[in-house]
């Protein structure tokens, strides 16, 4: 296949853009969370470092970095190391494959689309992947050598594999409905409105399956109500305790920025994506700047809502016991998921 | 040491079991406690307790120091609630001594001693929620508690550490607004516990979380003398405010909260309830005491004179040098004197050889025997029950290991 030069550069363009879009991630959402968890709690969150407090994942990133690395003894070094840096290299390969916005016109004869790659089996590509962002807690926990750990990464473990499995039944809901497994044409399907009232996205058209991806997404990055594999009350922290420093601070980071990409996956699959209800921009006669840009903005201010559904959640709800959340998974979720398939193509052939 | 080894050899290492030391140093433990549990999974097959950790020799110390000088101590040990464990303890002494104090005084130990009781359930309640996940009451509760504090410090200066009352009185009179004080302290707490009910008691993950949780059977509490809201989750309506009433719980109304579930949800439900009621009996105690009025007993044998007098009169200077070199003379004799505190009957079983300081004092504390039955309630069950568990207790690690 021939490549442009300009192709190229817009593809390493958006990759940079991407990665230090995911790598932001963190900052922001660390921020977010700590101010609107102090308003949740009736406080202030950090307010000191820089106006309203927004320089203060500055301020931890750089008391993270100073902190002595320590390598415990005992550890099994390898994987020991390795962990964390899988725990943020996985969500940022993912967010590779997410639709930021409409297409702009570049040049006359290239369009630009935001998105770094859009393969034909995208949907594939991100099941895939987010099941290897499992091998970080679980190689965290085991390398650690130490027995809170190993009992965090062991629930951690069996709790991501079993709501992948949910996971995955409810997007094939959505594939179905769609027909594609392109990301780019699960937007493009969304992207039309019922009876020009009703925007035709999967949160309205699928409900069922709506529900169950959040919910196993939630309990994909191990978040109240499903943070057992780290939650500080019972296992002191869980897979992350013997880390400490830049190390600790990578699996935060990793931890934000699979929430970031979590919610961006679930607004591209269920929330319409970039697309607006009513306001088309993505025209048929063509691409345009407004539109493009206009629909970057769209997709932040979903992505920023289903953020702030995550924090409100973990400062509201009480967190599961293990069997609890298994039997949630195994006996609640996958059952519905595969209900939701069997009445998605039953529709499907009917109407 | 002993201690150790035998703790050691009660577990048994040629099983196949995991070993798990949880505390003394741990996010969730409520002070220094250990818990040496052997794991099938993350089944508790066996759990054995270790205590002491937090051990400073509080009744040792009152051997050595004058009745008014240990009243600081007490306020280290259910330091949640301070004024509980200092107006029990002045009451046990009052009781030996035989001396009443006036009604403005009884009054006011009674609205204390329900605020402090309003002070630990909110906090248990706040540190429950946030040992099962849910951070955000917590934070609630200690907006709550600093309206509590706020009271305290003006009655006394203190906010966690009260020595307010005095042998035969209070060291010095409430502030003039304290009326008003009280009332806004309590202002606030209905609708708290209103809102924690809407967060937590039909939460379908609360539910989960507690009910069954925990089980301590109405034949095991009394067995191992459990009391409080430990005892009264088991359906046993023991109250000494009812059953042995002292300062002025027989003048108000009030209800004894039980529940029939022995589960964490129902200590839950009992302490929610019991803040209800102590904001009632503060109401009617607010109403009921008198304006004006002594708060000391007219003796200065026991209580010191006021500053005016030591100056101007030699008994009275006598009386205050006495008291502080010798403290006041006991009789000889022993009594016991409980109280309900917030986790249960506090009691002080005083031993006096007829000096200013006791011969032997010993602390009924509640929390001790509340926690003997921790095994009994997790063995069999998961690590999160056990956190659980171990917070519906309330263990106050200063109460326990004194």
């Amino acid at each position: 296949m021939d490549l442009t030069a300009i192709e190229i550069i817009a593809t390493l363009a958006k990759a940079l853009v991407v990665f230090t879009a995911g790598m932001m991630c963190t900052p922001v959402l660390v921020y977010a969370e700590r101010r609107l968890c102090g308003f949740m709690q009736d406080r202030l969150g950090p307010n000191r470092v820089g106006p309203k407090g927004l320089l203060q994942p500055i301020a931890d990133a750089v008391k993270s970095f100073f902190k002595e690395d320590l390598l415990p003894a005992n550890v099994d070094r390898f994987l020991w190391i390795v962990a964390p840096a899988i725990g943020i290299a996985v969500p940022i390969l993912c967010l590779a494959v997410i639709p930021f916005g409409a297409s702009v016109p570049l040049t006359e004869s290239y369009t630009l689309i935001f998105q770094v790659a859009d393969p034909d089996v995208g949907v594939l590509y991100v099941l895939g992947v987010v099941s290897l962002g499992i091998f970080c807690t679980t190689m965290g926990g085991w390398a650690s050598n130490s027995k809170f750990p190993l009992l965090g990464s062991l629930r951690a473990s069996a709790q991501m594999v079993s709501y992948e499995i949910a996971m995955a039944l409810a997007v094939i809901s959505v594939v179905m409905s769609t027909g594609s497994l392109k990301l780019s044409a699960i937007v493009a399907h969304q992207n039309t409105d019922w009876l020009g009232v009703v925007p035709e996205w999967h949160c309205f058209t699928q409900p069922l399956a709506f529900l169950i991806f959040f919910v196993a997404a939630v309990a994909e990055n191990n978040r109240i109500p499903f943070d057992l594999p780290e939650c500080e009350q019972e296992l002191v922290s869980g897979y992350h305790t013997e880390y400490s420093g830049m190390r600790f601070a990578m699996f935060m980071m990793g931890e934000y920025t699979a929430i970031g990409f979590m919610s961006a996956l679930i607004v591209t699959m269920f929330l319409g994506g970039w697309s607006l209800p009513w306001i088309q921009l993505a025209p048929a006669s063509g691409p345009s700047w407004i539109g493009g840009l206009v629909s970057i903005l769209v997709f932040l201010v979903k992505w920023a809502l289903v953020a702030f559904t995550y924090i409100w959640l973990r400062w509201t709800l009480p967190r599961f016991r293990y069997d609890q959340l298994m039997g949630l998974g195994w006996k609640a979720l996958v059952p519905l998921g595969l209900a939701n398939i069997a009445v998605t193509a039953f529709l499907g052939v009917v109407l | 040491m002993t201690t150790k080894t035998t703790v050691a050899r009660t577990v048994d290492r040629s099983s196949r079991n995991m070993v798990l030391n949880i505390g003394p140093s741990h996010p969730a433990m409520h002070g220094t406690l250990r818990i040496v549990a052997e794991l099938d999974g993350e089944t508790i097959t066996k759990a054995t307790l270790e205590i002491g950790y937090l051990h400073c020799g509080f009744e040792k110390l009152a051997e050595h120091r004058t009745y008014n000088q240990w009243l600081t101590v007490t306020d280290r040990m259910n330091y949640v609630s301070a004024l509980a464990n200092n107006i029990g303890f002045v009451l046990a002494v009052e009781a030996l001594l035989g001396v009443e104090v006036p009604e403005r005084c009884a009054w006011i130990r009674t609205v204390l001693y329900e605020l402090s009781r309003l002070s630990d359930h909110v906090m248990n309640i706040g540190l429950m929620a946030m040992d099962l996940g849910a951070m955000t009451p917590m934070l609630w509760s200690f907006k709550e508690r600093e309206t509590l504090y706020d009271v305290f410090e003006a009655c006394c200066g203190g906010r966690m550490t009260m020595s307010y009352p005095r042998v035969g009185g209070l060291a010095r009179d409430v502030p003039k607004d304290f009326k008003e004080r009280v009332r806004f302290g309590i202002k606030g707490i209905r609708s708290y516990c209103d809102e924690i009910e809407t967060m937590l008691t039909k939460n379908r993950i609360w539910l989960d979380r507690t009910q069954g949780v925990g089980i301590l059977t109405k034949e095991d509490a009394v067995q191992y003398g459990a009391t409080g809201p430990v005892l009264r989750a088991s359906g046993v309506p023991y109250d000494l405010r009812k059953d042995a009433p002292y300062l002025c719980y027989d003048r108000v109304d009030f209800d004894v909260v039980t529940s029939d579930t022995c589960d964490v949800n129902g200590r839950y439900h009992v302490r929610l309830d019991e803040m209800r009621e102590a904001v009632r009996i503060v109401e009617q105690c607010l109403d009921k005491m008198p304006e004006a009025g002594p708060i000391n007993v007219d003796d200065y044998g026991v209580i010191l004179p006021p500053k005016e007098k030591v100056y101007d009169q030699m008994e009275s200077l006598i009386h205050h040098f006495k008291l502080i070199m010798e403290g006041m003379r006991m009789p000889v004799g022993e009594s016991y004197h409980a109280t309900e505190a917030p986790n249960g009957e506090l009691g002080y079983y005083v031993v006096s050889g007829g000096t200013g300081r006791p011969h032997r004092l010993h602390v009924r504390a509640p929390t001790f025997y509340n926690y003997q039955p921790y095994p009994l309630m997790i063995e069999g069950r998961m690590i999160s029950d056990a956190i659980a568990a171990m917070a519906s207790l309330n263990i106050v690690a200063g109460e326990l290991d004194r």
